[in-house]
């Protein structure tokens, strides 16, 4: 029997064999190859697999272990469910990419080595552009060109690193990396701009409200987490870390509250939520990385669900802002509900996932008695609540009635959004399986009687002051500046004022070599021309003249010698 | 079972239920201050009713962060970046 295949391997077929299919054959296969991969999963074993050695460096396609499989499984859970909800799209380009970019993504949570991480990597980002260019817009194209830039930076840094690590350790294995030195700083930016980390964010509430309505779902569950991974496996304990997590996710509440968009509320949701996870890795204790993985777990299956109901109602009426959205419960309750069981779970709400692995986190600061970080994360809840649970909810299917008289969302898109629901549902009443998936043994119950009442009363408090802050809530139709300025504005008028001014000096500079090399070759004319002293013709008479003074003079000069 | 139908029942009833949600918020800050902490790791630990009150504080001082921010540079016209763009007429000629 085969010890080991890696679920990759199956995506990736299946990446080349959709093109192929028509019709219910493909749609079987876009279900069928995730189920696959998922069952692969399932068949992992433990250990290392996949070892071969390739120019002297020993490279490892498949290291199973707990903190892997935690990945792997969520991810394998997530594809399946967003390609149910992608069933009706007709765009293969799309399909391919996302079952690349999730076999790309698992590729790179599986690696064992920093080469193999690295291929992994990069192929995540030439895979997931896809899913925003085929949005078919010049937005999404210019965004996706972005995202694209982003990445590829990090990508560089991450090769960059990873060089100088093999250089002065010579080795490739990838876990804990040594605190200092280049290739420890190399890497870390590199982490640190897949998990969105302030200021090097921005790529993420750019490109992800621009992606195709079904790749945004994929999108969300991925890059950041495969980050999180990444952060978990190479910098527990980094205290820089602990401190960014923590502005992270108040950052991401903030301009939240400011933004029109609702994909791109979602999205500076990923940013804030990532934060815990970032915070978690800093503190780097067995409770930390516990809740660290847990909640990556329970923030795919929630994010993953908001965004598909956002998708669901801008499918269904063509509109993203708040603004022209309202009154949608009525035409798609079901959505409307399976949006709300996804806003409760990433507020955190006692009965739902966020609730059971988001405190983990708290809880380990508390233990630590790390006071600011735990009101930090204590008041991110609240903005949670504030622009998701009730904001984002209450401006797009409740309020005043836009007049949009959008259908129900298709019944795959429902089906999808239904089993991500039960998902979060389901951990969040019982979340004992989720703990056994955990890297260490947990020792930790959510349902105590303090947390529930700290938690609820938090978020309960919370809209009461949004209800009574309505007026100020209300999206708004200007956009908000993010640090994406300084490539998209200042320091792009910078460069093209760079350009313009290098253009405006060259041209003149060549104006006035020109005219010299005019003059010049004027000057060389009148002397050499047609016309010039040296070329003209002598006649007879003026050469015998001279030749005649030059014997004479030599005759006389000549004869005194 | 129509989903739609009952939901509107819920939200024609959208007073009562701000009723109830608001005596639920007393309820909630009741027992708080009543049960004793299970920890007192933090100097607020002790206090009942800490919670609320931060959610509710931290909620405003959102939103208060974020429209002042807004207020003060980053809120700008939607059209920002393309009506600024020096490129924008090349790009237009161009690709697209």
């Amino acid at each position: 029997m085969i010890e080991f295949i890696h679920p990759s391997l199956a995506l990736f077929a299946g990446a080349l064999l959709l093109p192929l299919l028509r019709g219910q054959l493909q749609k079987i296969a876009l279900v069928g190859i995730p189920l696959l991969g998922l069952a692969l999963i399932a068949l992992l074993q433990p250990g290392q697999h996949g070892q071969f050695e390739f120019m002297g460096m020993n490279l490892v396609l498949g290291r199973v272990d707990a903190l892997s499989m935690v990945f792997a499984w969520v991810f394998g859970i997530i594809l399946v469910i967003a390609a149910i909800y992608a069933l009706h799209v007709r765009d293969w380009i799309q399909h391919s990419a996302a079952l690349g970019y999730a076999g790309s993504a698992l590729g790179a949570v599986l690696a064992g080595d920093l080469l193999t991480l690295y291929v992994f990597w990069e192929l995540m980002v030439i895979t997931s552009v896809w899913l925003i260019w085929r949005n078919d817009s010049g937005v999404s194209f210019r965004a996706g060109m972005r995202y694209l830039i982003i990445h590829a930076i990090g990508g560089v840094l991450l090769l960059a690193g990873v060089v100088i690590y093999y250089q002065t350790t010579g080795s490739l294995a990838f876990d804990a990396i040594e605190v200092g030195g280049a290739a420890f700083w190399f890497i870390l930016l590199a982490f640190m701009i897949n998990a969105a980390v302030p200021p090097l964010h921005a790529w993420l509430a750019d490109a992800y409200p621009e992606a195709t309505i079904t790749g945004a779902i994929f999108l969300s569950a991925l890059t950041t987490k495969t980050a999180v991974y990444t952060l978990m496996r190479g910098y527990p304990g980094t205290e820089l870390l602990m401190w960014m997590g923590a502005i992270m996710t108040l950052y991401g509440v903030i301009y939240a509250v400011l933004a029109n968009d609702i994909r791109r509320i979602l999205a500076y949701h990923i940013i804030s939520q990532v934060g815990y996870m970032v915070c978690a890795v800093g503190m780097g204790t067995v409770m930390a990385m516990n809740g660290a993985a847990s909640h990556a777990f329970t923030h795919i299956l929630y994010k993953a669900l908001l965004f598909m109901g956002a998708g669901a109602v801008i499918y269904m009426t063509g509109k993203s802002r708040l603004t022209d959205l309202g009154g949608l419960y009525r035409h798609m309750p079901w959505t409307f509900l399976f949006f709300m069981v996804g806003a409760v779970s990433i507020a955190g709400f006692p009965l739902f996932s966020g609730f059971v692995s988001k405190t983990m986190i708290t809880e380990a600061a508390a233990m630590d008695y790390r006071s600011i970080i735990f009101l930090m994360l204590l008041m991110a809840p609240a903005g949670t609540f504030l622009s998701i649970g009730l904001k984002l909810a209450w401006f797009t299917f409740l309020d005043r009635d836009s007049g949009l008289r959008p259908k129900e969302a298709p019944a795959n898109m429902l089906l999808a959004m239904g089993l991500a629901a039960f998902l979060c549902f389901a951990i969040g009443v019982y979340p004992q399986p989720l703990y056994a998936l955990m890297p260490n043994p947990v020792d930790y119950n959510a349902y105590n009687i303090g947390l529930i009442l700290k938690e609820l009363q938090l978020l309960l408090f919370t809209g009461l002051a949004f209800f009574l802050a309505l007026k100020f809530v209300r999206g708004k139709n200007v956009m908000a500046l993010d640090v994406d300025w300084l490539y998209r504005g200042g320091g792009k008028w910078l460069v093209v004022a760079l350009r313009n001014s290098i253009t405006a000096v060259n041209r003149q500079t060549r104006v006035h070599v020109n005219a010299a090399l005019g003059r010049y070759g004027r000057s060389v004319d009148r002397r050499h021309g047609r016309d010039g002293k040296l070329a003209r013709s002598w006649p007879t008479g003026s050469m015998a003249m001279w030749t005649a003074i030059l014997l004479a003079s030599l005759l006389v000069f000549g004869i005194r010698n | 079972m129509d989903l739609g139908r009952l939901l509107e029942k819920l939200v024609n009833r959208g007073r009562l239920l701000a009723m109830i949600m608001l005596v639920l918020l007393a309820v909630l800050v009741l027992i708080d201050i009543v049960v004793p902490p299970a920890y007192v790791r933090f100097p607020w630990d002790g206090i009942g009713g800490f919670p609320a009150v931060y959610g509710f504080v931290s909620c405003l001082a959102f939103i208060a962060v974020a429209k002042g921010l807004g207020k003060l540079f980053v809120y700008q016209p939607e059209d920002y970046y393309e009506a600024r763009d020096p490129n924008a007429d090349a790009d237009r000629n161009g690709h697209d």
